[in-house]
């Protein structure tokens, strides 16, 4: 129960946190324009993982490794076509499953949704086989100490890759036409299309930008745990989803915010009460902030109309 | 005289169901056998779940959890009732009847009261938040089984008999008490107050604007439904040696609502059929689990996408063979 | 006497006052009409004495028990029936199972009478039936009584509303635009259909309507609301009269014309 263990705790879970926020982008943004929750974007982040295993391994990574470590532009270059394939996936689900259900009763897409996840979960496990593999060397590792806490470059990548992929994000929102689209698409959909926008293009963008988000926190979460498994999605996903939905689901500050919180409560969890409970943690806090404040941290109530 | 006929009737349908037993018993090998009996159990999930899902219009996704519930107790209380009861009765049909049925009813009544501690709270949320929570607290409840080591934890329960539990399930039990609640919950579905959840389904505005009490009709309708998949845990838990929580995982939600969807949502005739159907794909399927699950997937988005109200709607298969028996004819 | 009463009553959305302080009066018996320009809270009113929403301000009273704060289950089962401007019936239920629903003061067997189908159950149904019955023969829809209700036309559906409203035995019904999309003879039967209601079931009624014929035809009391405010009160001839009500309907049009 040490300072330097408590900080440790601190450095892992904001680390892990990172990576829910990156998940949880996605979830809030595609629930904030359709009103849907994608629970298949568990499963996107796990292709991620995978498409990120695969290009490093393609890109040469295993003889790189004993030479003189992965060159920094390959290992660049894997993320941007982990993430390039997830956002075609993304873009794949919308326009099969998603869009031909939009108008239909609030059930209907629920049900594909997790149709989607069964069916991406279970090809994967034939596709992949179930073992778990480790993750490439794609970063050699160097651990620092720092009083008493350990940082391995794996942290550091996995703080300097969200924070510079979150600052994109917001940039991206805030001051692109798209982005700004994409908050009008939120507000108001049929404002929206009599002001031309074209909001089937919208959504697409929306399922690209959080399928490749979720795609390098898959590759983050691969470097940072090494052992990956075509069901890692599930626990994940639904993990990042509760993050979303602590922040207020819809709101991207919320989803940053909720992903740190989620990875905190559970390493702390995992460090001091017991690792058995790691995951019910999460699930506990969804039910206290369903409960309690269903809108979330940073969430607006809307009252219905009758 | 109404309890008198219902009490001949009662007493054809045991002997039926012996009977069935036994030539099933003769008759069917054992892999046939085995399938049999996951359907009755699946069709006593899919109509209670359909109850919640389909006739109210509560979509909940947890229900492995209540499941569970009703399999751990009954499986408890069984292997500590038995000793008393079989001391006085000795061992045999009787005292196994009534060890068993007392359970069963017990699983029922626990996995019912976390029905209302699930339900109380949840039931006022929106559509697919509903949906999130009930799956978190089926998660929450599979982790406690899995961590409390009186159960067995991870390993799971095994009772205190070298064999493990004993075999207590059967046709007889199984179909009778598939027959019970399928006759219970259509009765129920029948009623005023099947009327009033079906209007909560409807439109929940106007049917608390027309004095229906909403919130304990559904929260009435959620814990009967747990309560059912409690009897079908405690029945499930004694067609195994023991009851591990990974039986109960969410995987088993996923099973029990392709039950209900195929058969279309609020139909109970669909829910038997859908049962049916899972049953006989998982045992046909077993050691091709991921293909059972993909083809599930593909049957959920496919439906969805092409006909969202699964094969009989919310209508009932007497509903359908009146229509068609009453058809006008084509030209006369 | 009077039977329902609002005071002060304020309803704020997110800063948007959607009422403000409205004060009124239903004398029991009347017919009482409830006018206003669109979005002037006429609709939001009837929510709140429903009890769809709580009031933020104020409080209201029925037959001399407060009712601010209930439930609209416990509100409806004290006599306040009401219809709906968009028409909400359950669409997948018959004409006849759309107004068995509201018989809930009927419906005197238990769970387990329902479950075990006990002869107590059989004489619910038949009493929820026949009573059904009884009022959509009131409602001149007997011949529909097996239809599903989704597949009616628009008049009829906004009979069965009423139908089913009034099975709830209410003592007070609130009706939000029944003569939308009706024609003058269509509305004519209304007048005549709302008189029978306060005579022959000894109904008070509050209308809220956009048809100015059939509200000058039938209603005794009119209360003007424009921008969650009251700007008028009084017989329909003198609020006809009342230049804030015709500035209110008519707008700035006017002086901007001048």
């Amino acid at each position: 129960m040490s300072l330097s263990q408590l900080l440790q705790q601190i450095l892992n879970g904001l680390s892990l946190g990172s990576i829910y926020a990156l998940i949880a982008l996605g979830y809030t943004m595609v629930y904030g324009i359709l009103k849907l929750i994608n629970f298949a974007h568990g499963e996107v982040f796990m292709v991620g993982a995978y498409a990120g295993y695969f290009a490093a391994l393609g890109l040469g990574v295993d003889q790189a490794a004993s030479g003189g470590g992965f060159p920094l532009h390959l290992a660049a270059l894997a993320l941007a076509l982990a993430m390039g394939s997830a956002a075609l996936l993304g873009m794949a689900i919308e326009y099969l499953a998603y869009r031909p259900v939009r108008n239909a009763p609030r059930l209907t897409p629920l049900i594909t949704a997790i149709g989607v996840s069964l069916f991406l979960q279970n090809a994967a496990l034939l596709a992949f086989s179930p073992n778990p593999r480790p993750y490439p060397p794609i970063l050699r590792e160097l651990r620092y100490e720092v009083g008493g806490v350990i940082v391995t470059n794996v942290k550091l990548a996995i703080f300097a890759v969200a924070i510079a992929l979150m600052l994109l994000l917001r940039w991206f929102v805030q001051s692109t036409w798209t982005g700004k689209a994409m908050r009008a698409v939120a507000t108001n959909v049929d404002a929206a299309r009599l002001m031309g926008i074209d909001v089937n293009r919208i959504i697409r963008v929306t399922f690209a930008v959080g399928s490749a988000l979720a795609a390098a926190g898959g590759i983050l979460f691969g470097l940072d745990q090494i052992m990956i498994n075509p069901s890692m999605g599930v626990l994940t996903g639904l993990k990042a989803f509760v993050a979303a939905v602590l922040g207020g689901i819809g709101n991207i500050q919320g989803a940053v915010v909720g992903g740190l919180l989620i990875g905190l409560a559970e390493q702390l969890t995992a460090g001091y009460i017991s690792p058995d409970y790691r995951d019910a943690i999460t699930f506990l806090i969804l039910i206290l902030i369903l409960m309690l404040r269903p809108q979330g941290l940073f969430g607006l109530v809307r009252p219905e109309k009758v | 005289m109404f309890w008198l006929r219902r009490a001949g009737i009662a007493l054809a349908v045991v002997l039926g169901l012996i009977g069935l037993e036994l030539a099933l018993e003769a008759l069917l090998i054992e892999y046939a056998q085995r399938i049999l009996l996951l359907a009755g159990i699946n069709v006593i999930l899919a109509v209670s779940l359909n109850l919640i899902n389909g006739t109210t219009g509560q979509f909940s996704i947890g229900h492995a959890g209540f499941m569970a519930i009703g399999a751990y107790t009954a499986a408890v209380v069984g292997t500590e009732l038995a000793p008393g009861i079989e001391g006085v009765l000795g061992p045999g049909l009787l005292a196994s009847a009534i060890i068993f049925n007392l359970a069963l009813l017990t699983g029922a009544l626990l996995a019912g009261a976390a029905g209302v501690a699930v339900g109380a709270p949840s039931l006022r949320l929106r559509g697919d938040y509903l949906a999130v929570v009930t799956l978190g607290f089926g998660e929450i409840i599979r982790i406690l089984f899995n961590n409390a080591e009186f159960l067995g934890a991870a390993t799971g329960y095994f009772g205190d008999r070298p064999a493990g539990l004993p075999p207590y399930t059967s046709f007889f039990w199984v179909l009778g008490w598939a027959i019970l609640v399928v006759l219970g919950i259509r009765n129920l579905t029948f009623s005023q107050i099947g009327r009033s959840l079906i209007a909560i389904r409807e439109d929940e505005v106007a049917a608390e604007a027309m004095a229906t009490p909403s919130t304990r009709l559904k929260v009435l309708a959620f814990s009967l439904s747990a309560a059912c998949a409690g009897i079908a845990g405690g029945l499930f838990a004694h067609m195994q040696a023991g009851v591990r929580p990974e039986d109960f995982r969410f995987e088993k939600s996923i099973d029990m609502i392709v039950m209900i969807i195929i058969g279309g949502l609020g139909s109970i005739s669909g829910a038997v059929v859908g049962g049916v159907f899972v049953a006989v794909t998982l045992e046909l399927m077993r050691d091709l689990q991921e293909y059972r699950l993909v083809l599930y997937a593909l049957l959920l988005i496919v439906i969805m996408l092409v006909r969202p109200k699964g094969l009989f709607g919310d209508r009932e298969l007497s509903d359908i063979v009146r229509a068609r028996l009453t058809r006008p004819e084509a030209s006369k | 006497m009077s039977s329902l009463v609002l005071e002060n009553v304020s309803k704020v959305f997110g800063g948007l006052h959607a009422v403000k302080r409205v004060t009124f009066e239903v004398p029991k018996g009347t017919i009482f009409g409830l006018i206003g320009p669109n979005g002037a809270g006429k609709t939001t009113l009837f929510n709140l004495i429903t009890g769809v929403y709580a009031p933020d301000g104020g409080r209201i009273v029925f037959d001399g028990r407060e009712i601010t704060g209930l439930s609209p289950p416990q509100i409806a089962a004290r006599g306040i029936a009401r219809t709906f401007q968009n028409i909400r019936l359950f669409r997948s239920m018959t004409v006849e199972e759309n107004v068995m629903v509201a018989g809930h003061h009927l419906h005197q067997a238990s769970l387990l009478d329902a479950v075990l189908r006990t002869p107590a159950q059989a004489l619910d149904e038949a009493r929820l039936v026949k009573r059904a019955r009884e009022l959509l023969e009131i409602m001149g829809l007997e011949a529909h009584a097996r239809d599903v209700a989704g597949s009616l036309p628009y008049g009829v559906q906004r009979r069965l509303e009423a139908a089913r409203a009034l099975m709830l035995r209410p003592k007070i019904l609130l009706l939000d635009e029944p003569a939308a999309g009706l024609n003058s003879r269509e509305a004519k039967g209304l007048e005549a259909l709302i008189r029978f209601l306060r005579d022959e079931l000894e109904l008070s009624i509050v209308l809220v309507e956009h048809n100015m014929a059939v509200v000058m035809s039938v209603c005794e009391v009119v209360h003007v609301v424009d921008h969650g405010e009251t700007i008028a009160h009084g017989s329909p001839e003198q609020v006809r009269r009342d230049p804030a009500v015709l500035a209110a309907y008519l707008g700035t049009a006017r002086e901007e014309s001048a």
